[in-house]
């Protein structure tokens, strides 16, 4: 049989390219030139995996949603809970346990959220986290309440490497190595069929529907792994910085990740590295230079980036690429 | 009387006191060419709707392959052989030609919940999905964003993406709509070389597609079966000709 030269290039697609060994290098870079910045480049890490959790729904099934940080802060909350009242204080089997409970929430708010769409999605989306937040708040028992939880501590990383607040290196590394294996998770999944399917209910549900496709129950699990996967990063946030607070459920962290999935661009994977990464940096250059008005500066390029990039940092590269490309070609 | 694949029994839907379809009674037989004409507004697309399960009827029954289906959800009923087309093209716009199939094809083969092994690897998907996509004379563009392909390829796409879950009927809503006539010889090619064991329910404006194609059509007003026969006896129907030829058809 002849093949199809669009069955070969579907048939790479999901083949490693060189410069996808890119962010790795760099982040093991970052911990040998910069080890003052290791406890930001770990928020950064953290931030990243929470942001590529969110790509999974939002940029590959196409859950416009507010409140995923509701899922960060399950996970968040379930480390803090675990190791202030329960001693439970290993950190890998913390991290399991994040992302369990941030999943199940996943799985029970999703099969209920998901019957809808557009708006309403949305402002269900903004209720789970509101009343999640809420939760942490009439809890204070176990939760700590409006303090949450300060001063927690972790047993050494697999019984070898004790957590340090002032060099923040073994945090570096384990943030590392755990958004890594989460990011083997997420690439294997939207080259599968199932993420097939996902691309395949943002572009067009109807027909999605029409070929015969449980779009429900597809979507629920998207949303469940991508809770879970969330919960893992809030997880990982509680044990690095070595707190809670209720923060962590909160409008600001949702909405700050969509702004970073939407200046990286979204549907992209990669996205969420370079989004993160560019809107943390801004952030904190900014704010050193204009302690006062940094705001202001974020707010101006991220107009630029709405208005000249609707696809993002990422989708700004790949149109130069192509405009290169097609002036080679003709 | 022999076999019937698709058949209603005293179908009704109402939205209100608006009654758009009244008392359908139609049945295909494997490998059926049949037409379902009407003017605008007859329930043409109701029809299609309430035989894929888009609409639950108000009254009576659906019955593919003698079994009732009328209350099985439309992905159950895709499972059971009942693929469609749309009247204005429903497709994966950000994605190549490929993966629009690959997409139906994938679910057929029960594989598109799978989670590890990449879809691009999944040669049995790819070929079927190679093969729909030459049968319909669409290999030169498989590769390229349906987004970007002219509408009477698009609407080519559509056929292809039915094709891909092997139905046993297929529903053709008016599958030349919108398609410029210097396309159209294409699209008629591909609807005429359409598998001879499918049965197929068209519906359609362009009379001259119509008589070409079908062998037995039925005439739908104000949602309720005007005249059903062969192609010559509606043609030289006088109601028929009246209400909806105006007359000017030479069969």
């Amino acid at each position: 049989m002849t093949q199809l030269p669009a069955a070969e290039s579907l048939a790479a697609r999901h083949r490693l390219r060189g410069w996808e060994a890119l962010p790795w290098v760099a982040g093991i870079a970052v911990f040998f030139l910069f080890p003052s910045y290791l406890a930001f480049g770990t928020q950064v890490l953290v931030m990243v995996l929470f942001v590529l959790s969110l790509d999974l729904v939002l940029g590959y099934a196409g859950i416009v949603t507010l409140g995923h940080a509701a899922f960060f802060g399950t996970g968040a909350y379930v480390v803090g809970m675990l190791a202030m009242n329960w001693g439970w204080n290993e950190p890998l089997s913390g991290l399991l346990a994040a992302a369990l409970v941030a999943g199940a929430v996943g799985l029970a708010s999703g099969f209920v959220l998901l019957r809808t769409r557009g708006l309403t999605l949305l402002m269900l989306t903004l209720c789970t986290m509101a009343l999640l937040e809420e939760a942490s708040n009439m809890g204070s028992a176990w939760t700590g309440g409006f303090d949450g939880m300060p001063g927690l501590t972790f047993k050494p990383l697999l019984g070898l490497f004790p957590f340090e607040q002032l060099s923040f290196r073994p945090q570096y590394l384990y943030a590392l190595a755990v958004l890594f294996a989460c990011f083997v998770v997420v690439r294997t999944l939207v080259h599968s069929p199932f993420g097939q399917t996902l691309t395949g209910i943002r572009e067009n549900l109807l027909r999605m529907h029409a070929v015969g496709a449980p779009v429900h129950r597809r979507l629920v699990t998207a949303y469940a792994l991508s809770a879970a996967l969330a919960g893992i990063a809030g997880g990982l946030f509680a044990q690095c910085n070595a707190y809670v607070n209720p923060a962590v459920l909160g409008l600001d962290r949702g909405a700050g990740a969509l702004i970073m999935l939407i200046l990286g661009g979204y549907g992209r994977l990669y996205g969420a590295f370079v989004g993160s990464l560019v809107y943390m940096l801004l952030e904190h250059t900014l704010a050193k230079a204009y302690p006062t008005a940094w705001q202001l500066g974020v707010g101006l390029i991220l107009m630029a980036a709405a208005l000249y990039a609707r696809n993002g940092i990422l989708g700004l590269a790949e149109s130069l690429r192509d405009r290169l490309r097609g002036g080679i070609g003709r | 009387m022999s076999f019937a694949l698709l058949e209603t029994r005293g179908l009704c839907k109402s939205f209100g006191a608006l009654e758009v379809s009244r008392d359908i009674g139609i049945r295909l037989e494997p490998g059926a060419r049949h037409a379902l004409i009407g003017p605008n507004g007859a329930g043409k697309t109701t029809l299609v709707n309430l035989l894929t399960g888009l609409l639950r009827p108000t009254r009576g029954s659906v019955l593919l392959a003698g079994e009732d289906v009328t209350t099985l959800p439309q992905a159950k009923r895709v499972k059971r052989g009942i693929a469609r087309t749309f009247q204005i093209n429903q497709l994966f716009r950000g994605l190549s030609v490929l993966e629009n199939v690959c997409i139906a094809v994938s679910e057929r083969f029960g594989l598109a919940g799978r989670m590890l092994r990449p879809a691009g690897l999944r040669t049995e998907v790819i070929a079927e999905a190679s093969r729909l996509i030459e049968l319909l004379q669409l290999a030169a563009d498989a590769g390229r964003r349906v987004g970007e392909l002219p509408y009477g390829r698009q609407r080519l796409v559509e056929i292809a993406i039915a094709l891909g879950l092997n139905p046993k009927v297929l529903l053709l809503d008016e599958p030349a709509a919108g398609v410029p006539s210097a396309e159209s010889h294409i699209l008629l090619a591909a609807i005429g070389a359409l598998p001879k064991d499918i049965a197929v329910l068209i519906i359609e404006h362009d009379m001259d597609l119509v008589f070409r194609f079908a062998e037995r059509i039925t005439v739908l007003v104000s949602g309720a079966v005007f005249a059903e026969g062969t192609p010559a006896e509606i043609a030289a129907n006088r109601d028929v000709r009246a209400i909806y030829l105006g007359g000017a058809v030479d069969a």
